[in-house]
This record gives C-alpha cells, structure tokens and sequence, in this order.
C-alpha cells in the first residue's frame, strides 16, 4: 500500500492495513538501531519540532531521537498550556509555526482534540504524542508492535487493560488499535474509573482483575495518576493495589505466555509489584526500544507521504 | 414614527397563535398600535400611508425571545446592547430578555435601569432585563427584587448558574412569587457535571471528553419543581436538554404546579455527535446530547409540555472560541438563527403547524413574562411588535453576515427558510427588506 495521510492523529481514523503497515515499516527501523551507524538520510533537511504542552520525559526523548535518526532537524519547544494561559491560542502558536518552515509538528496537549484543531490550521504533518485523555497513537502502535513481536499474532489475543481507562489516552488507542487487529479487549477497574459505559466502545467491562486473570494474554497496566485519588475516585492506592495491581500470588495463576506491559513511568509497588515489573513476563523495556522504530515508522511516513517500501 | 401616521401591511399570510387566526390579510398600523387586522381596503387617504407589500410573507407577532446574554456591562467587546439589539431585529425578534451575568451583575436597580436606558438608546428591539436573584450572583443573599423589578425585569435568574442552596432557591421563589415573576433555572447540579464538556456517553467515551450525565439536570430540576409546589411559586426550566427534564415537565404540570419550560435550537436541532470535530462552536451547557433527546424535545414541544423555544444567545469572541475544546467557554450565538432554524427543524421537517411554532415564540413568553397585555400577539389596540418572514426561499447561514459583534454559531452553513425582511417595533420599521433600520436615539 501507500501511504497517504498528512497526520497521525489518533488509531481510531486508521484502517487495519494503515496499522500493519506502521507496524511492517516498524520492523525495518528496528534493524537500524542495531547498526553501529544508527542513522538513515529518509528525512535530510527536514525540520521537526516537538510540540509539547505538557511535561513528558520518555515521550519526547523516544521522538527526539526517532527524529535523529532519521537525519532530520528536530527543534524542542515546551509551550506552557492555554488552558493556564488564555493570551496565546492554539491557532496563534500553529501561525507561529507555519511561518518558521516547519514540516512535522509533534504535539502534546492536555486537551483532547487539541491535535486535530492544529491539523485543521497547518499544512504541515501533525503527529500526535498524547492529547488529554483522547488518544496516544504512537503509544498504542508500539505496545501492539511489542504483542505482536512476543506472541506472534494480535488476531485472537485476550488483553487486558487495567487501570483508570476512563481517563486514559493510552487505553484508548490501544482500544481502537486491537480491536481493529481482531484482538479481545478487557477494560479492568473500579467503576469510577473503568465505567460500564465503555461496553458502547466495544470492550468488555470487568470490575474484578482476579476472575478473568486465567485467561489473559497481554495485561497492559496503565499508570495511576494519584491525583485521582484526591478527586476521590478510589479510595486508597493500598486498596487500588490490592484489587487491580499484578504481583507474585496473580502472576502465578496467569497463564504462563502472558506478557506485561507498563506505558511507564511505573508506580512500583501500585500497579505492579517491583518482582513483576522486572520478572521474565515483563516487556517493559522493550517497549521503549520498540517505541523509538514505531516513531521512525511514523515520521517516516508522514514526512515522505506517498513514498512505499523503506529508506534501507 | 409621528403619532397616528398609518402603516398598511398588505398581503401576507398573518399567523397570531394568541387569536387563533391563520388567514391572508392585511394589518394596519396607527402610531404604535395596531388599528386593524383583517381584510380591508386602503384608509381614507387623509393620512399619509406606507405600503408594505407583504404578498407571499408570513406575518407574524414580534418574536418575544425570553434568553439572551447580551454581555453589557463588562464584555462589549463580544456584544453590547446595540449589537445585540441590531441582531435581534435582524433575526424577526422584537423583544428580549438579556440575561445578568454581565460584569457586574444585573443585581440591583440602578444595573437594571442601565440596561433599560441602554436598550432605550440602541432603539430597535424591546429590551427586558432579567434580575439576578442573589447578590451578585454568588447565591446567598437575595438581591433587591423589588427595586429591579420596579426597573423593568421581567423575570429572575442566576443565569448560568444553578442555586447550590435548596433553601436560596426556595425563598428566590417566594420572592419573585410576590412580585408575579418567574425563577428562570438553570438546572445542573454542579458537582454532577464536573469537569465536563460535554454529554455523557458513547461520543464523550470515544472523544475522550469530561462528561455530563443527564442526571446532573433531571436532579435540579427534580428539586426546583418540588420547590415551586412548596412555595405556590412560578418557575421557568431554563434551556432544558434532556428526555428526563421533559417527563418531569409533564408531571409537575398535570399536578399544578406553576411550571414552565424552554428549549434552545442547538438541543433541538443537533445531538452530541456534532463534537466530533472537536469545534468549539458545538460547545454548549448544557451539552447537545443525543438523538433520543432530540426526540423527546421535539415531542415536548409538539405535545405542548415546553412552552418556549428560546435563542440561548450567548457571544464569545473568536480568540475565546479558538480554544481547544475544553478550555473554550461554552454558548453560542442564537438572535439571528432562531426563527429560521425552528422553522426548519420543527415545520419543514417535523411538520409542525405555523401557529405552534409561533406560540413558543411569541404569546407563550409573553405570558411567563406578564408581557401579554400588549404584545405577543395581532390583535387591534396592541402595540404593533410585528415580524413578516420569507418562508419561500432558502438562504445559507453565514456568520460573515451577522449583526451580532459575534460568530460562534453552530449552524454555519445551514440551508434554511424564514429569513426576516420586514420588522417593526412599536409601528416603527426596525428591518426593512432584510436591512436594520437605526431609528433616532430613542427619548431616554
């Protein structure tokens, strides 16, 4: 296939040939990083900037360095939110940048939708890198690269997300992303956080990790933002661990090829106890070094639309 | 206008809810008064006449439209009365009633009075203010009803909040009771709604947008009915949005009590699927919601349970509405749509008699804002508050074209019928063929 869209916006848009063939690009950058000259010239004379609206190490870095090793330019800029600033719009800053000549904006943004209205008022690529609690394209791409390369299929898998889904980017394309590959997706919580209502996007809904743990394939545990615990929506992280966290006992009655993936950082001791974070089901850092070639993927693809096959 | 100068409207199909009258005639004008409706021929010509041909117009009372933010005092750059005035008359209304969460707040007699004399000037459409109930609408101490209503207000309200106190709202009401004014809710328990944007659902799931369950507005509304019937009270649900609302509507009238409701075109005539672009402009609270609400609004209105149809109008400056979604402030603009969108929506697809689409937006507001004994409806000796509208042709709704200083409508590009072309105001042309017509500053 070719592709043909100037963005990344979200998985939700993508058709299942779309995300196979990130996927299939994918592997041929993960060869790249394995070369001693970790480099190709795909986007020579390029200009990315990193457009980031909220505080991200891990995100930022694994594009920075995708952006780099695709020979592009790639320029930092932390914007602080509009929400706390009312003087700069969105549309003030994407004029901005429109003017400096640059081709991919990755964005990250508090507010759900916020890569879209910038899609709408630039010509340039808009990647998205997490907006609000909408979507984490890049982040869903390189968790189901990491399933797929470990268990060899998605067709068929059981995967359970756990965690606050309700409020998460990350639940969210995995949602789109797996469903789309033919996966089962389990959406694990509290009610509070995980509310039945997320049955209509097509999930089923448990609220008790412990019933339906025999029968997972992928547990993709996703971070506890504390600050929901003082908005009151559960109401201890002693208690959340106990009923939703995955350690020793849980991992024992899990079948044995299940996998465990964290989008990071790690709660440890929260959502995963530190002997499972860093036991041998865990992929956690594979997913990081996967990350990098699914963001070379993307950038790739955006950058030189229209082209097909690889720059190896 | 020169006191007892003759207007001869000829020709249109004059439709007055109030009267039960349907028919082709002719109305004319002395002064500020209509002298006649029927079917006459010209007067003696010993007064000088003006002809308006209204031949395949409709003719109809003045739109009363009883919810509009007009922002002055303290935000004139997104309205002031004059623009608001301007894009009343341009939309066929010929009174409103601005809402008071201006900066500061239309707490007190003396802001009433302001806005009076405002609407004086601007000297296009009636403007009516709508007294906070509290003191600057902070919802513990009631505001000076008396004063206000001795002003000019025709109702009260907090605007776009809703009383946290059951006990403030009950005595608002009590208040407003012994003045033969209406509570105008907004109803939406706060802590309900959250941080959300939008309507709870399937669409606020997949966006991932804050909701707002329904129930955040059926549990207000559930306590201010219960209120009203405590205190023999007149209470008016603001912009009601949900099936729930329209039930509870339903069974508070058929027991009594002195309730009325309103619904805004954006609830009627979009649902929560239009926030998909994530286009600030579908921004609404409450929330568009979903199709089986839509439903329920429109049988609502069919069945007679909401007495009102409202514009909602609420101006914000582009740079506001440029915002991502959930930073943006939520309303959007409504004067000039009103008319033509019912009309659309509620006649040309949904069947409805002229005369019931009138009602909500003429005789019924006038009644909940004791308006009735001169306006809202054609009938000799009332004050000549008449709009003539072409519901032949159809135009595209551009926001380039609006009076309001403002853009934020929800109905860009809408295909509708029911433009105003001729307008006036107490016998004087306010629009004419589709042109606003600035009269001398009125007498102040």
């Amino acid at each position: 296939m070719e592709w043909t869209r100037k963005d990344l916006l979200g998985i939700e848009d993508l058709s299942r040939e779309e995300i196979d063939y990130i996927l299939d690009t994918a592997e041929g950058f993960r060869e790249v990083s394995a070369r001693s000259v970790k480099k190709v010239p795909a986007l020579r004379g390029k200009v990315i900037v990193n457009l980031f609206f909220e505080a991200s190490t891990r995100t930022r870095i694994s594009f920075e360095l995708a952006g780099a090793r695709l020979s592009a330019d790639v320029i930092q800029f932390a914007g602080s939110s509009s929400s706390t600033q009312k003087g700069e719009s969105l549309n003030d800053t994407a004029r901005n940048i429109e003017a400096m000549g640059i081709d991919i904006v990755v964005v990250r943004h508090p507010s759900s939708g916020a890569p879209y209205q910038l899609s709408k008022a630039l010509a340039a690529s808009v990647v998205n890198a997490g907006d609000g609690s909408h979507e984490h394209p890049t982040q869903a791409l390189l968790d189901i690269y990491t399933m797929r390369r470990a268990l060899g299929r998605i067709e068929g898998l059981k995967v359970a997300i756990v965690g606050d889904v309700s409020h998460s980017r990350v639940a969210r394309s995995n949602i789109w992303g797996l469903q789309k590959l033919g996966a089962e997706v389990y959406a694990v919580g509290p009610p509070t956080l995980v509310p039945r209502g997320l049955a209509k996007l097509g999930v089923k809904v448990s609220h008790h990790l412990d019933e339906i743990l025999p029968e997972i394939d992928v547990f993709n545990m996703l971070r506890l933002q504390t600050e929901r615990q003082d908005q009151g929506l559960f109401p201890t992280i002693r208690e959340y661990s106990r009923l939703f966290g995955l350690n020793r006992q849980r991992m024992r009655r899990a079948k044995p090829s299940a996998i465990v993936l964290h989008p990071g950082p790690i709660n440890r001791g929260v959502e995963l106890t530190p002997d499972v974070a860093d036991g041998p089901q865990s992929l956690i850092l594979n997913q990081v070094t996967n990350g990098l070639a699914v963001r070379m993927a993307v950038l790739y693809l955006v950058g030189s639309r229209g082209g097909s096959g690889g720059p190896w | 206008m020169v006191k007892g100068s003759l207007t001869w409207i000829r020709g249109g199909r004059i439709v007055c809810p109030a009267s039960g009258r349907d028919a082709e005639g002719d109305i004319l004008i002395e002064g500020d008064r209509i002298r006649a409706v029927g079917r006459f021929e010209p007067p003696p010509d010993d007064a000088p006449v003006d002809v308006i041909d209204a031949r395949g117009l409709l003719v109809a009372p003045g739109l009363i439209d009883m919810h509009a933010h007009l922002r002055e005092p303290g935000n004139e750059e997104e309205e002031t009365i004059q623009s608001g005035a301007r894009a009343a008359v341009a939309g066929g209304i010929t009174s409103l009633a601005c809402f008071p969460n201006t900066e500061p707040a239309i707490d007190n007699e003396a802001a009433a009075e302001f806005v009076v004399l405002q609407g004086k000037r601007a000297n296009l459409a009636n403007i009516f203010p709508v007294g906070a109930v509290t003191l600057d609408r902070q919802g513990q101490r009631l505001s000076e009803m008396g004063g206000l209503h001795r002003a000019g207000a025709v109702a009260f309200s907090e605007a776009d909040r809703t009383l946290r106190s059951a006990e403030v709202m009950r005595r608002g009401l009590l208040y407003a009771k012994m003045l033969d004014l209406p509570v105008i809710a907004h109803c939406e328990d706060p802590d309900l709604r959250g941080a959300g944007v939008m309507n709870y659902g399937k669409t606020s799931l997949r966006l991932g947008l804050g909701g707002i369950p329904e129930a955040a507005e059926d549990i207000v509304i559930s306590r201010d009915i219960r209120l009203a019937e405590i205190t023999l009270g007149r209470l008016h649900l603001g912009h009601m949005s949900t099936r729930g609302s329209v039930g509870l509507l339903a069974e508070a009238k058929a027991k009594g009590i002195d309730v009325t409701g309103e619904v805004t075109p954006p609830h009627f005539a979009l649902t929560e699927e239009a926030v998909s672009t994530y286009d600030p402009n579908y921004k609404l609270i409450p929330p568009l919601r979903t199709s089986s609400d839509v439903e329920a609004l429109i049988l609502g209105l069919e069945s007679g349970v909401i007495d009102v149809i409202a514009s909602g109008h609420a101006p914000h400056s582009p740079e506001e509405k440029q915002l991502e979604f959930a930073t943006a402030p939520p309303g959007v603009v409504g004067l000039e749509t009103l008319f033509p969108v019912s009309y659309t929506v509620l006649v040309e697809r949904h069947g409805f008699p002229v005369s019931k689409l009138l009602e909500k937006l003429t005789i019924q507001p006038a009644r909940i804002l004791r308006l009735d004994r001169d306006r809202g409806s054609l009938e000799p000796g009332k004050i000549a508050d008449i709009s003539l509208f072409d519901v032949t042709s159809e135009r595209v709704i551009s926001s380039a074209k609006f009076e309001s200083k403002s853009r934020n409508t929800c109905f860009e590009g809408w295909k509708v019928r029911g433009t105003a072309v001729h307008v006036f105001v107490g016998g004087r042309p306010v629009l004419r063929s589709g042109t606003v017509v600035d009269g001398p500053p009125g007498a102040v």
